[in-house]
């Protein structure tokens, strides 16, 4: 029982740090070059303009969710499956959701990196 | 990618690896954190371990916002890995930690996954969501079209 609660925290980690990532990653894009900006009208209008873009709140809410999905999940499941299963298959998620929801080309190259990547993010955990 | 722009990446690396170290430092003087002592939790930002692994972390999402904002998504992912590598390294080399066969064999497969990604182009070249009054240079760049 206490596994299908670890598993439970360990999807919705997955779910919010991939939309997370996802709404930060499309709001940047928005944003534009941080360093041209910065040169041409300051560090002032690079924050104006990432805080005034919507959907970053609700990127960093997205985060606060995965953050204290991950609080309840280690408090559920042990720190040696919880950390691990979430951190690689979130780098599995999030070229799945780059592609489809940023329409990033993810080609043979990047999906060979995010399984190496994934693999041995569990190896180093275990 | 120019030079800055990789030390951007590296800031990503640096800048999270040292501000999780220097967060599990300060949470060792506080002890088991729970809900039941909330205030104790709120006053761990005075200690000065958990204060400059917050700031490292600030520093760290100023990186990663950066980085997002020139390259793809599942370009700037991998590089967050890195860390892993190297809070292994400097166990390893600072601190003596024996390393298992198993965890090199992990490293192994992070940084060649961060090889792979490094090598690729960085950008989308025909991104629908950047509007066309701030493309990047990176897009007219020849690496992109390799």
């Amino acid at each position: 029982m206490k596994d299908v609660h670890a598993w439970a925290a360990i999807g919705a980690i997955i779910l919010a740090s991939t939309a997370g990532d996802v709404l930060l990653s499309y709001s940047m894009k928005r944003v534009g070059d941080v360093g041209e900006l910065w040169k041409q009208r300051g560090i002032f209008a690079v924050i104006a303009r990432v805080l005034g873009t919507p959907t970053f709140a609700l990127g960093v809410a997205a985060m606060g969710a995965a953050f204290y999905s991950l609080l309840f999940g280690l408090s559920w499941g042990n720190l040696s499956l919880v950390v691990p299963a979430s951190a690689s298959l979130t780098f599995v998620a999030n070229a799945v959701a780059a592609k489809i929801f940023l329409h990033e080309r993810v080609g043979r190259r990047r999906w060979i990196a995010a399984l190496l990547v994934a693999a041995g993010v569990v190896l180093m955990a275990i | 990618m120019t030079f800055r722009k990789y030390l951007v990446l590296a800031g990503i690396t640096v800048f999270s690896t040292a501000g999780d170290s220097l967060l599990a430092r300060g949470m060792k003087d506080l002890g088991t954190a729970s809900l039941h002592n909330l205030p104790a939790l709120l006053l761990a930002i005075l200690n000065p371990w958990v204060a400059a692994g917050i700031l490292l972390l600030l520093a760290f999402f100023s990186c990663y916002m950066a980085a997002l904002s020139w390259a793809d998504l599942t370009y700037v992912l991998p590089a967050t890995s890195l860390g892993y590598v190297l809070v292994a390294l400097i166990a390893h080399f600072n601190f003596h930690e024996e390393i298992s066969p198993t965890r090199w064999l992990g490293i192994a497969l992070i940084a060649a996954g961060v090889g792979f990604v490094a090598a690729g182009p960085s950008f989308t070249p025909t991104h629908p969501l950047a509007d066309a009054d701030h493309v990047v240079p990176d897009v007219l760049s020849p690496e992109v079209k390799s």
